[in-house]
């Protein structure tokens, strides 16, 4: 039905390379996720899918159309914008009925009707209907302009960030129903967010953004397991992965600093690397290595603990409430099989 | 009243319960309301002095010491809506005895008068109001376009494109009088509409496009990408969008650009002879026979006066509602 291709988009303003050689295929009912941080050309990616920026190089093929002179509206994508703006001079219903409106369409008003009401009913907006839109509140109109996108079936959804300027409880709320809303309705959608959460619990794949690059791209699970590169390793995962330098010696790659040591089944693969490990992935209790606790965040579901040895603090997580006291020594191994390893200039070894 | 019970926890300025707004607050806005109403009053002096004068008959409007109360007469209305002919006094005895004369001639015949038609007066204001409301049209039509093209396109060299425009109201209209009098004499747009119109537009065009540009640019580009990705093309999504959102900036342009032409007076004096003569060069002509028709300049000057407050009168919700920036989210 629908299938979204980007194929090397370049893209600038002035002296900022916004996009470089971007190359994206987002397949029928899938839910793709572009992660990245602030300034990562996130929105200029959607824009340009959108047709309301024009790329400098490269094609976008929707439905295997070349789509690169194409006028917005003949694009036939909803875009749910990050800093959103309603129609402020509409009514609520009006806003939903306006795509449907459109010169384009031409629905007769009964079916606007029913289907402005579906789309509020799935919602849960149908109170607000008559409301002006300047009296909403965040969530309110957040789930209007999510709305306006879902009361016709475009190619894809595009959504930047809609979820990122509401408080946490809102936030995770809207997140499941828009993934339900995405499953039941199998639509095809991009979603872009700079929070990792966010895409590692909506997407069914991910790409990493950063300076205008895809770094990555894979299921969340490919992310989170395989980081490619030390910045995608730092960019999901919380707390953040332990980065620990280390040299070869004597058959292992060991700190400098501290009395660490990491085995690697097929030897040497530099002289030097970068050891990821995960915080769930340092087991407290039992091991060759020995340090203090340092300090004790409890969670509730998880802790935790920040452990000192030598001049490297390692961050580690266990499930529930630990017994571990403060200024604690203890012994700790690592998930030998779950060690990263990176290059010192961050490619994954 | 104020105790501590009741008192706000933080200082209300405005609450629709009296009881909840702060002393100091409701005494400042009180003040600031005298103020303003005192400063009103005193603009509307001349106004009304002149609405006075537009009533009082010709000893009345010149007397000394100034009349405040007065028998009201229409005697400056006729004067200025009519021409007249001086009788003699013979004349003036048979016309006494007709039964068949209007108000207004008898009101002319108190000064020994007898109205021989309609002065141009009627006809100049008409030219007045076709002449601003078409160049106000104009101007502001064009100021929008090209302003909403200014906010939201790249234009080269727009800077200095802007600075342009913004120049030409830096030179006084009265400089270049004498050059386009002489150029609209070649091409016979002297005493025309449509010259009048042209020169209107020109001088009011680089003002309107500066405002508006301003509340274009206040109007988040969100809102037409959003129509144009709903299925809008870009000329729907301004009409539908931006208009809507622009109204205020529309209005005080339109206002503004009224009134100038409106009120414009030398180069409808320079320009204008008879077709196309506008009011303010003709109302300090209305000439009596001996003296200055005082109460006829003040019945012109109400005239005159009328339609501007009209026009400003319906636009001022438009006016004074100021630009609301919508339902926008500032991330
Ligand atoms: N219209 C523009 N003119 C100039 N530079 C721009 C423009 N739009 C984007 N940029 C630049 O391009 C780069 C990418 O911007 P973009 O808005 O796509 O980032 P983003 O990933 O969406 O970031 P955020 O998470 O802050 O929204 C940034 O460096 C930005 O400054
Ligand atoms: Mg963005």
């Amino acid at each position: 039905m629908s299938d979204v291709r980007l194929e090397n988009i370049s893209k600038r303003f002035g002296d900022t390379l916004a996009l470089e050689e971007v190359s994206l295929h987002i397949h029928d009912d899938e839910f793709f996720v572009l992660l990245g941080p602030t300034g990562a050309g996130k929105t200029t990616t959607l824009r340009v899918i959108a047709g309301l920026e024009k790329q400098d190089d490269g094609h976008v093929y929707l439905d295997d159309m070349l789509m690169d002179g194409a006028q917005p509206a003949d694009r036939d994508v909803a875009f749910v914008f990050q800093q959103y703006s309603l129609y402020p001079n509409m009514s609520v219903y009006d806003n939903l009925a306006f795509p449907l409106r459109s010169p384009l369409r031409r629905l007769p008003e009964g079916e606007i009707r029913q289907r402005v009401t579906e789309a509020a009913e799935k919602l849960r907006i149908t109170h607000l209907l008559e409301r002006k839109t300047a009296r909403l509140s965040g969530g309110e109109m957040q789930r209007v302009s999510i709305g306006r996108a879902i009361v016709r079936q475009p190619r894809i959804f595009l959504m930047d960030e809609p979820l990122s300027n509401l408080d946490a409880k809102l936030r995770e709320s809207l997140r499941v129903e828009l993934k339900h809303l995405q499953k039941t309705q199998g639509s095809t959608t991009l979603f872009v967010t700079h929070d990792q959460i966010e895409a590692l619990t909506m997407a069914d794949r991910i790409a990493v953004l950063d300076q205008g690059r895809i770094i990555q791209n894979g299921t969340p699970f490919d992310i989170y397991d395989r980081p490619s590169t030390t910045f995608v390793a730092q960019l999901v995962g919380t707390p953040r992965i332990n980065l620990i330098a280390a040299e070869w010696q004597d058959g292992a790659y060991r700190t400098p600093g501290a009395a660490l040591s990491f085995a690697r089944q097929n030897g040497a693969a530099a002289e030097k690397v970068l050891v990821g490990v995960r915080p769930e992935d340092v087991r407290p209790g039992a091991g060759d290595f020995r340090g203090e606790v340092v300090l004790v965040e409890p969670l509730g579901v998880e802790t935790i603990l920040h452990i000192r040895t030598g001049e490297i603090t390692l961050l580690c997580v266990v499930s529930g409430l630990s017994s571990i006291q403060l200024g604690e020594v203890l012994s700790f191994g690592f998930a030998v099989e779950r060690l990263h390893f990176f290059e010192m200039n961050g490619r994954r070894l | 009243m104020a105790n501590a019970a009741n008192a706000p926890r933080q200082k209300v300025v405005i609450s629709t319960r009296v009881d909840k707004v702060s002393t100091g607050a409701r005494l400042t806005s009180s003040f600031r309301a005298t103020i303003a109403v005192i400063v009103a009053l005193i603009m509307l002096i001349p106004v009304a002095w002149m609405a006075m004068t537009a009533f009082k008959t010709r000893p009345d409007a010149v007397a000394v010491p100034p009349k405040v109360f007065f028998e009201p007469s229409f005697e400056g209305f006729v004067s200025l809506l009519t021409s007249r002919r001086q009788l003699t006094n013979d004349e003036i005895a048979v016309y006494q005895q007709r039964t068949d004369l209007g108000w207004a001639d008898q009101i002319a015949l108190i000064r020994g008068q007898a109205i021989t038609g309609p002065s141009a007066f009627p006809r100049q204001l008409l030219n007045s109001l076709i002449i601003s409301g078409v160049s106000t049209v104009f101007s502001v039509g064009f100021g929008v376009l090209s302003a909403y093209a200014f906010s939201r396109f790249p234009v080269p060299g727009k800077d200095d494109l802007l600075f342009f425009i913004l120049s030409q109201r830096m030179l006084p209209p009265v400089v270049v009088t004498i050059p386009i009098f002489l150029m609209y004499r070649q091409v016979g747009l002297h005493d025309t509409h449509i010259g009048m119109v042209l020169l209107y537009t020109a001088f009011n065009l680089s003002f309107s496009v500066w405002l508006l540009k301003g509340f274009i640019d206040e109007i988040p580009r969100e809102y037409e990408e959003a129509a144009m990705v709903d299925g809008y093309t870009r000329l729907q999504a301004f009409r539908k969008i931006v208009l809507p959102q622009a109204t205020t900036g529309i209005a005080a342009t339109t206002v503004f650009s009224l009134i100038f032409s409106w009120n414009e007076y030398a180069f409808a004096l320079m320009l204008t002879s008879d077709a196309a003569r506008t009011a303010p060069p003709s109302i300090p002509l209305v000439l009596g026979t001996g003296g200055i028709e005082w109460a006829a300049i003040a019945a012109g000057s109400l005239a005159f006066l009328i339609p501007v407050v009209i026009i400003t009168f319906l636009l001022r919700r438009h006016l004074l509602r100021g630009v609301t920036f919508g339902a926008i989210r500032k991330g």
